[in-house]
């Protein structure tokens, strides 16, 4: 009987909880206008959120591409088709691997940090106090960090998959032997831009979304202990990975289930 | 003892306040007055929701029953812009200071000042270092906060409150964790800043000798109830065994000093078993029982 108790009120707290950041995104997205009119608020949070995961998703990405050119090489020469590793680099990081790996990273480096910083704002009463001064909290400190977070999860996708088609590029060619044209011409040739392309960004717009809305939102609720802020940062990074996996799997359905 | 009847001169009235968190009652259906101009204290154990009392009047908390008018209005039916237009006129001194950490002093007593009003840069300057001045932290301008002391913390965060010239403050526990120096420099501010600028000043605190130094009136509150009320000195000499044990710092009397729990022999005996339990310690397992052989 205890056990369905528990199951009940696990329940009722997770809708509880899916309601609260619900209208917490509400108040985040209307808040977007008043960042637009104060753009410094919003490069402040570009170059927190963005710049400074640089370097993690440009040596990610580097070696991922690396990987993919030396794996790649080992099974398309048993067709004798190494001339496509281009394609076959290229294709996994623009359509899945930059989206879903740099979205990963960028929770773990960028979404942790974010949540990190309001749990602790609430914690040391920042956000009540910017209340008091009449101060909007939620238009102030939340929608700047969304919009960079938003905005900057796309570039740092792209950023991502560029870096990881020169790291194909430098195993494959440098090392293995592929011809360097046929690994740019193959890749020009075969990749469209519309389906591979365009797919990939929207892809990392959405879990740019949803990461940024994930942080954000844990920060805020977070139980404002030091307990509290270390679980909701956790919270974050897990629930992050778990969204931006589910959601690559309907997001690839719709956009390649009819191939 | 002098009940506050209520009337014009009063800038905060709170009015048969009722306020619970889950199942536990914080206030019972209190009404306290807060007279313009003067210092007025709220005094009692830890715990009896004096914090909660001053979000109440800042309109952070909503109350299940009853009103809180501040200057006329009742905080609880204004719409978001009036009431954020009321706050503007109202400061508040946090217990921790508050202070935005990622910018300087001189950025935290300019905060408010650039976000409301369209002043000038070298206009805002100049306001942001009478405050400064005003603390005694003018030379401070330039730390961090992670710089400052506990104290100086609280006088930056004291003159940000100050930077709109509002009409009244709220302090929140302003000498917890002081030394003596700084808790002297914070007792003469409160009251110095209250005289020279007009202020409507209310103090939450349990230091029942510096706030009764400078408080023109005092409540005592313990378990959501007024038990006692009147200027310092009617305070001292109340017969009232609730404040009378505040006041003196007895261990236990009315505010018993354990907290309500079942028989202690019970209790050493007994083993609960929690194995779905919500109370359950976070974190905690149930010690796996091991066999020896």
């Amino acid at each position: 009987m205890e056990f369905f108790q528990y199951l009940g009120a696990a329940t009722r707290e997770s809708f509880t909880k899916l309601g609260r950041a619900s209208y917490f995104l509400i108040g985040m997205l209307s808040g977007i206008s008043s960042v637009l009119i104060r753009p410094c608020l919003l490069l402040k949070q570009m170059h927190s959120v963005g710049v400074l995961s640089f370097l993690i998703i440009t040596i990610s990405g580097l070696f991922v591409g690396m990987v993919l050119g030396l794996q790649g090489f080992y099974i398309l020469s048993r067709f004798g088709a190494e001339e496509t590793l281009g394609v076959m680099v290229a294709a996994s990081l623009v359509r899945e691997l930059g989206p879903v790996v740099a979205a990963l990273l960028f929770a773990g480096r960028a979404g942790s940090a974010l949540t990190a910083e309001i749990g602790l704002m609430k914690a040391t009463e920042q956000l009540s106090g910017m209340e008091m001064m009449a101060i909007d909290p939620i238009k102030r400190i939340i929608s700047p960090r969304f919009l960079a977070g938003f905005l900057s999860m796309p570039l740092l996708a792209a950023l991502f998959s560029a870096v990881g088609i020169i790291g194909g590029q430098i195993v494959g060619c440098g090392l293995l032997g592929v011809d360097d044209g046929a690994y740019w011409s193959q890749m020009n040739a075969n990749l469209d831009f519309q389906k591979d392309i365009i797919n990939g960004i929207i892809k990392s717009v959405v879990f740019g979304f949803v990461t940024s809305w994930i942080a954000l939102f844990e920060g805020y609720d977070a139980i404002p202990t030091a307990e509290g802020v270390s679980r909701a940062t956790t919270r974050t990074v897990v629930n992050s990975a778990f969204s931006i996996l589910g959601l690559d799997f309907i997001l690839t359905a719709l956009m390649f289930g009819d191939n | 003892m002098n009940n506050r009847s209520h009337n014009t001169n009063n800038l905060v009235s709170v009015n048969n306040l009722t306020f619970s968190r889950g199942t536990r009652k914080i206030f019972d259906d209190i009404s306290l007055e807060f007279e313009r101009g003067k210092i007025t204290a709220i005094m009692g154990p830890s715990g009896t929701g004096k914090t909660t009392l001053l979000k109440l009047i800042g309109g952070q908390l909503f109350p299940q029953t009853g009103n809180i008018m501040v200057n006329g209005r009742d905080v609880h039916h204004l719409k978001r812009d009036e009431l954020y237009t009321l706050r503007k006129r109202m400061g508040m001194l946090f217990q921790s200071g508050a202070l935005l950490t990622d910018i300087t002093v001189f950025d935290n007593v300019a905060y408010p000042l650039r976000e409301h009003s369209h002043l000038p840069e070298s206009m805002i300057r100049s306001l942001v270092l009478m405050k400064l001045e005003a603390v005694g932290l003018r030379g401070a301008r330039d730390l961090m906060p992670n710089e400052l002391s506990g104290g100086m913390a609280r006088r930056v965060a004291l003159a940000r409150a100050i930077a709109l010239d509002p009409m009244m403050i709220m302090y929140d526990e302003p000498f917890t964790g002081q030394d003596p120096i700084s808790m002297g420099a914070l007792v003469h501010l409160i009251k110095s800043l209250n005289t020279t600028l007009s202020l409507t000043s209310i103090v939450v605190s349990h230091d029942v000798h510096e706030t009764a130094a400078i408080a023109d009136y005092i409540y005592v509150l313990s378990e959501g109830k007024v038990v006692g009320q009147g200027t310092p000195q009617e305070i001292k000499e109340s017969p009232s065994e609730w404040v009378q044990q505040f006041m003196n710092g007895a261990a236990d009397g009315p505010v018993h000093f354990h907290y309500p729990a079942k028989d202690y022999m019970d209790d050493l005996l007994h083993t609960e078993k929690t194995l779905f339990s919500r109370k359950r310690l976070i974190g905690e397992k149930p010690a796996k029982r091991r066999r020896y052989s």
